[in-house]
């Protein structure tokens, strides 16, 4: 039902049932926010969202009120004004002047409201907050004094990871995000997934860097720098630096990474596509033995380390294949080396990838031969673009340069592998093509893609029935197990944590919006439909590799290197 | 202690948040504090992360996780009490025992709170030690009645 | 005891008629102690009276009627409010007016009781004498309710409060009560409870001031399948001691209310929020409880109505903000006791999502007074927006203090002159303060506003929950603003920004003014200046936009401090002054030469060194380096340290 409420002496329509914010966001009116996050119920915490409505004594918060029809609101009032710039004075008055240093600086939601609201000087002075820095966790760093305790990364942890790692530790001014114990994080339950930092408005929570690291090994001639990067990584490496994004800019990427100073550039993708097709064969030998036991993906790291600690008991059916940044990784330390002649000692191996979860995966024990890790350093999206901006390359004028061999290329299906579903779809549609000569229905894949936290299709494989299951962000365990509990039985099953995919993953800018990621979804999804080699089976390129190189190679032949373990995790659930 | 835990664990029904403060107050009463142990424990029973049962814990004054003092001196502040000087008493809690508000020392012997109004605002201001109240508590009095009380502590 | 009990029940309680025949009230009577044979003396024993040695009194008169008086009856009784008088000693002689003695320690008992068991009545000790019909009047002696502690004072709320034994449920219901429960339950409908409340004007006691029986009609009228009555005895207000008066010494009553009020909205749990640390009262309430639940006031198809009730009670884990409604829910759920976003209220979706009515102590207090006496009755006390009493816990600096009831209506100076009979040691009033820590402070001609909802609500002060907490000259009031700062600032839950960092700032602001400056460029006089009119507008964006009451109401009291004693915070920022001499900080000590023995006592105790001399000469303080501690002063032995 629509009807009319009044703003700022105009008349507007709203419609019964909504939020006074929604109606004015739809009718133009901007209001700032701070605690408000999209999709999840308001809490009422940061009182950033005031307007004034006329017969309340007090002013009340735009972005939980549901608008009445008689409503009379004034949204920039002098009162309002005042109110939210003296919120925002508030925050400020403690607040570490970090601005020049800040993690999250030009992206930083409170210094944008300073701005907005023309904050020009200190009016209301304060004690500072003691600072308290948590580094201990292997890809997220914890600056407490800069937290403006909206909320947000608790709510997310809880309702979207459902990891529960965060929450507010004690009450009034001495509150502060933390987990369990009010330990460091690397003892906590955290998996690394880093939704909170996307989430977090300010620089209280943000990705541990490596580039001081990759710096200093850039600089080492002794040593050969090699990096690799994930399909995602050049989409988001445009955004950083603001140019438009095509199908050819991963060719830019790899010239700009080699004037880095990057000995040799190679594509994750490549791993990605042995990923799928070794967990294609699996899949196919566990299809003929009749074997009962499901198949599960291991590829999101963040999953991993949550099945780990919460759901033991699955450790035996998650799949023992390496992840694709892995696979890379080893075959970087193995064969490229063995190729170049070169001790695997001698090279530094970086990773760039939209993860942040595969900083922590880089360092997990069964992630290292002979006290060799496969990946040395792992930075993200935001994190490369700092460094390509450091080293003062011009984009325009760059000549698009192929990845090197024998890691050039990928399938389309790799980059599928990014978003939620995709994995999945890549390894049935793989073991298919494997048995039959064809793919499977396009029709039925697709239901793989959309629809919810939990997916499912079957697949008819000689009158036998394969069912897959996608978890899309880890609210959909619950769906699962509900369901195995009442004795369905899936044969794959894919997990990431990260809703949507790796698409959302918390490496990726800050800037980079809903609607852009929608599109880049898009991208894969038509590349898909058109690319020849759309799957790892039908690439000459990952041919080549197994038959010439991974074959020929005594020490890697039995594909040992692509596999790791997994086991039960003690930490403070 | 752990078979305390769990038989009090079993008097409620598992994985009832509702009945979370009641338990944890109830083994804070048997045990003293919560200990790692005990939150553990109960997040397992309930079916809540530690770290959810410890943000809650951290919450309310009342939980506390290291083990009280033998000697539990609360001081009230409240209106009435600071009108009549309860600000001095704290002062010279303070400066004997060397504690801020809710810690214990270290040799277990005294720990101290704050509260406001006991109860007895005309006879401010109010002190209690180990649950018996005082009233008309000077400053002066302070050391002369916890020594005394450390000193049949350290003597039983 | 079983045949006492189906007595009370069947010839009482499920009588159909409010008059008794002649018999049972004479058994009644007996219960009630009003007929009795032996002498009585009934102890005072509420926590107040426990602060001031009640248990030991209770102990050396047991230990004197065992040596003398074997026949003699002793009763812990509730307590009837006067602080000043504790312990609170009330004898009664068989068919003889009861006599009321105050402050009577243990090593008092022996005198007192020899005394009076031989009619040799020592008056020092003497309050007054109260009886009823048919009992035999001391002469000579003035009645309690000539007092004027007592005069001014309607007690209806509080008419039982140390009358009877609060763990009997017996007295309590020789006394009237339950009577009205039964009833109710058995006769009248849902609908018929809530408008029977609406009518009588009954408004809620914890300081808004919210008509309760609406607040009932929009819980009844959800449509819901379950609900849930909350009594809030939380009680954290600083100073106020009302609620836990009236759980420990009348506790039945309160149950009947909440008996009364589940049924009213259909509730069949009633949960007790409880205060935490007062394990006496817990103790009493929990057994009245039991012994409710015995008599089959509490339970399953209770009296054959065919109403379920169950009462929990659950103690508060310790947080000021979780007495606000939406944190109690929180608290109650399991969760940290932050409050929650309004809409929706609770009386649409609370505990468990389902409709909830919280209601104060002392609104259900008044609750089976009205089922019994009619809306009419509570209509006719008070004024007439405000009807009935209200009850405020009167501390401080006044002369008497403790727990009184007035009729609404009433002035503050009424109850300040009359009531608390003044001030202290003849000291001055500076002000009065009602409503807790976030109360506003009342002065002068404003002394004179009638305890009325709207009257005060008019004049921006709040009533609050019960607090009337006296202050005389001797209190700093920006020193005293600063400590309810403090409190507000460490019982802020966090949640909302204006009150987080609100009270935080402003507390720091405060601390400014009363402190020595530490450094430069904090200490300047134009900085606390430039401080205080920021305490304004953070004051007023803290008003306007916090969550929860506690941060909308957090600077009143320094609002009202700036307006009624601007010239002491003028004093405190430009001349660095303090004249009620509280503020440390802001004093000069000086040492006098002629008495200064040059002991060094004061100089080794200095925490900041300040103190400078040679042994055995006069030594002198450095005044930039003295932080105003005043340990020098403590320390002195000859006076020779000088306060300016
Ligand atoms: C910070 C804060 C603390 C409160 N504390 C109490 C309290 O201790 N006791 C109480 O009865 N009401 C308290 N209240 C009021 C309750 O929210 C609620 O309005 C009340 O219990 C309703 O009872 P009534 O309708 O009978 O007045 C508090 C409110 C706020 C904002
Ligand atoms: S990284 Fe993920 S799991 Fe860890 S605290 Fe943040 S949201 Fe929770
Ligand atoms: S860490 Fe960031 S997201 Fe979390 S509460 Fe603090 S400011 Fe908000
Ligand atoms: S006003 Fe204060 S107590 Fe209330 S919600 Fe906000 S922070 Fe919490
Ligand atoms: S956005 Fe509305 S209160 Fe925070
Ligand atoms: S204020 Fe201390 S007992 Fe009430």
């Amino acid at each position: 039902m629509l009807f009319t409420i009044q703003v700022n002496n105009k008349k507007i329509k709203a419609e019964k049932g909504e939020t006074i914010l929604s109606a004015l966001n739809r009718n133009g009116i901007k209001i700032p926010t701070l605690c408000r996050m999209k999709d999840f119920s308001p809490t009422g915490a940061c009182r950033m969202c005031v307007v004034e409505v006329e017969g309340r004594d007090r002013l009340v918060t735009a972005c939980s009120q549901p608008v009445e029809e008689w409503m009379k609101i004034k949204t920039h009032s002098p009162r309002v004004i005042t109110a939210r710039k003296t919120i925002v004075e508030l925050l400020l008055s403690n607040h570490p002047d970090d601005c020049l240093y800040c993690d999250k600086k030009l992206n930083c939601e409170l210094q944008r409201l300073a701005e907005e609201l023309n904050i020009r000087e200190r009016r209301i002075k304060a004690r500072k907050i003691k600072p308290r820095l948590d580094q201990s966790s292997p890809a997220i760093v914890r600056e407490l004094s800069k937290c403006i305790l909206c909320g947000r990364c608790v709510r997310v942890c809880e309702e979207v990871v459902t990891a529960n790692s965060l929450d507010f530790i004690r009450k009034g001014s001495l509150t502060h995000v933390g987990p369990a114990m009010d330990r460091d994080f690397n003892f906590s339950s955290c998996i690394h997934c880093g939704q909170c930092v996307m989430m977090c408005p300010t620089g209280a929570l943000h990705e541990k860097h490596n580039i001081a690291e990759v710096q200093d090994f850039l600089n080492n001639t002794e040593i050969v720098k090699v990096i690799q990067y994930s399909p995602l990584v050049a989409s988001g490496i445009a955004e950083e630096l603001g140019i438009r994004f095509n199908r050819d800019f991963d060719r830019i990427l790899n010239s700009m990474l080699r004037r880095i100073g990057f000995d040799k550039v190679f594509l994750t993708g490549t791993g990605t596509d042995i990923c799928i097709y070794e967990l294609a064969e699996q899949l196919g030998r566990n299809i003929e033995k009749g074997d009962v036991k499901p198949l599960y993906i291991s590829a999101c790291p963040a999953w991993v380390k949550f099945a780990e600690q919460f759901i033991p008991g699955i450790l035996t059916n998650l799949s023992t294949i390496k992840s694709p940044q892995q696979i890379t990784g080893v075959l970087i330390k193995t064969l490229i080396a063995d190729q170049a002649g070169i001790k695997p000692e001698k090279i530094f191996s970086v990773s760039a990838t939209p993860c942040m979860a595969m900083k922590f995966e880089a360092r997990r024990d069964g992630m290292m031969r002979k006290g060799i890790s496969d990946v040395d350093s792992v930075m993200t999206v935001r994190e490369l673009a700092r460094l390509i901006r450091l080293y003062g390359i011009d984009v325009s004028n760059i000549e698009p340069e192929p990845a090197d061999e024998p890691m050039a290329g990928r399938s389309s299906a790799a980059s599928l592998a990014e978003v939620s579903g995709g994995m999945a779809e890549a390894v049935i549609r793989t073991t298919h093509f494997l048995k039959y000569g064809i793919e499977p229905d396009k029709q039925l894949m697709k239901r793989l893609r959309t629809g919810g936290s939990f997916r499912e299709i079957t697949v008819m494989f000689e009158g036998k029935e394969v069912s897959v299951a996608v978890i899309d962000s880890l609210t959909g365990l619950a769906k699962l197990k509900a369901l195995v509990d009442a004795g369905k039985h899936y044969d794959l099953i894919e997990v990431m944590t990260c809703p949507g995919g790796c698409i959302n993953g918390a490496g990726l800018p800050f800037s980079f919006s809903g609607s852009d990621r929608k599109n880049r979804v898009k991208m894969i999804y038509q590349a898909d439909e058109v690319d020849a080699v759309n799957l790892p089976c039908k690439s000459p390129l990952l041919n080549n590799l197994y038959n010439k190189f991974i074959n020929e190679n005594k020490e890697i032949a039995d594909k040992k290197i692509f596999h790791t373990h997994f086991e039960k995790r003690n930490v403070l659930l | 202690m752990n078979t305390e835990i769990d038989s009090i664990l079993k008097k409620y029904k598992p994985g009832r948040r509702d009945e979370l403060i009641p338990l944890m107050q109830e083994i804070q009463d048997v045990n003293g504090h919560l200990s790692e142990e005990a939150i553990v424990k109960i997040g397992n029973y309930i079916g809540l992360s530690t770290t959810k049962i410890y943000g809650l814990a951290t919450f309310y004054d009342q939980f506390r996780f290291i083990p009280a003092g033998k000697i539990r001196v609360t001081v009230c502040n409240g209106t009435s009490c600071f009108l009549n000087g309860s600000k001095a008493v704290i002062n010279a809690i303070r400066e004997l025992t060397g504690l801020q508000p809710g810690q214990t020392a270290r040799d277990g012997i005294f720990s101290y709170e704050i509260v406001t109004c006991m109860g007895g605002c005309n006879n401010g201001p109010v002190i209690s030690i180990n649950d018996e109240y005082y009233p008309y508590v000077k400053p002066e009095q302070i050391p002369e009645l916890l020594n005394k009380l450390k000193f049949i502590i350290e003597n039983d | 005891m079983e045949d006492l009990k189906k007595f009370l029940i069947n010839e009482v309680l499920l009588f159909e008629s409010d008059t008794l025949p002649a018999d049972t009230e004479k058994r009644l009577q007996e219960i009630r102690r009003e007929r009795t044979s032996k002498p009585v003396i009934f102890i005072s024993s509420g926590t107040a009276g426990l602060i001031a040695g009640a248990g030991k009194t209770f102990q050396a008169a047991q230990a004197f009627i065992g040596d003398n008086e074997p026949g003699a009856e002793i009763v812990k009784v509730g307590c009837s409010g006067p602080a000043n008088f504790e312990p609170f000693v009330c004898i009664q002689l068989p068919g003889k007016n009861k006599l009321f003695f105050r402050n009577i320690t243990e090593d008092k008992v022996d005198t007192l009781l020899n005394g009076v068991f031989h009619n040799d009545i020592n008056k020092d000790d003497l309050v007054g004498q109260q009886g009823g019909r048919g009992f035999e009047l001391w002469p000579g002696i003035q009645f309690m309710d000539e007092i004027s502690f007592f005069a001014r004072q309607r007690r209806v709320v509080l008419n039982n409060c140390g009358c009877y034994d609060p763990e009997s449920v017996e007295e309590y219901i020789a006394r009237g009560g339950y009577k009205s429960y039964v009833k109710t339950i058995r006769h009248y409908t849902y609908e018929e409870v809530c408008n029977i409340i609406e009518q009588s004007g009954l408004r809620g006691r914890s300081g808004g001031g919210y008509p309760t029986g609406l607040k009932w009609k929009q819980a009844l009228n959800t449509g819901s399948s379950s609900r849930f009555l909350i009594c809030n005895a939380k009680e954290s207000d600083p100073g106020a001691f009302t609620d836990r008066l009236m759980l420990e010494s009348d506790p039945h009553r309160l149950i009947e209310g909440i008996a009364i009020a589940a049924y009213a909205i259909g509730a069949s749990t009633a949960i007790i929020f409880f205060r935490r640390g007062s394990e006496h009262a817990y103790k009493r309430l929990k057994r009245a409880i039991e012994s409710a639940r015995d008599y089959g006031l509490i339970g399953h198809n209770i009296m054959s109505s065919g109403f379920n009730l169950d009462i929990i009670i659950r103690k508060e884990p310790g947080a000021f903000v979780c007495g606000e409604e939406t944190a109690l829910v929180s608290t109650l759920e399991g969760r940290r006791g932050m409050p929650q976003l309004k809409p929706p209220y609770p009386t649409t979706s609370g505990l468990y999502g389902k409709p909830t009515v919280i209601n104060n102590v002392e609104t259900l207090m008044n609750v089976p007074l009205i089922m019994q006496n009619g809306p009419e009755w509570f209509n006719s006390l008070g004024t007439e927006k405000s009807p009935g009493t209200k009850v405020f816990a009167v501390a401080g600096k006044g002369r008497m203090s403790g727990v009184v009831e007035v009729e609404m209506g009433t002035t503050v100076r009424e109850i300040l002159d009359d009531i608390a009979d003044g001030i202290k040691e003849g000291k001055e009033l500076k002000a009065v303060q009602l409503g807790g820590a976030s109360g506003s402070f009342i002065t002068g001609d404003s002394l004179d506003i009638p305890v009325d909802y709207d009257a005060m609500k008019e004049k921006g002060i709040g009533m609050g929950a019960g607090g009337f907490i006296i202050i005389d000259e001797t209190t700093c009031m920006v020193d005293l603003v600063r400590h309810l700062m403090e409190f507000m600032h460490t019982e802020s839950c966090g949640k909302c920004i204006p009150c987080r960092e609100g009270t935080g700032r402003m507390l720091e602001i405060l601390e400014s003014v009363i402190r020595k400056p530490v450094s430069e460029d904090s200490g300047t006089t134009l900085e606390r200046f430039k401080g205080v009119m920021q305490l304004e507008t953070i004051a007023s964006v803290m008003r306007d936009t916090s969550l929860c009451g506690l941060g909308q109401t957090a600077p009143n009291p320094f609002l009202s401090a700036l307006k009624n004693f601007r010239d002491e915070f003028e004093e405190h920022i430009f001349d660095r002054k303090c004249r009620a001499n509280i503020c440390r900080g802001l004093r000069t000590f000086t040492i006098d030469v002629d008495k200064c023995t040059g002991c060094t006592a004061c100089a080794s105790k200095c925490p900041v060194n300040a103190i400078y001399g040679t042994r055995l000469q006069p030594f002198f303080i450095v005044e930039d380096k003295c932080i105003g501690c005043g340990i020098c002063y403590d320390i002195c032995k000859f006076s020779a340290i000088k306060v300016k």
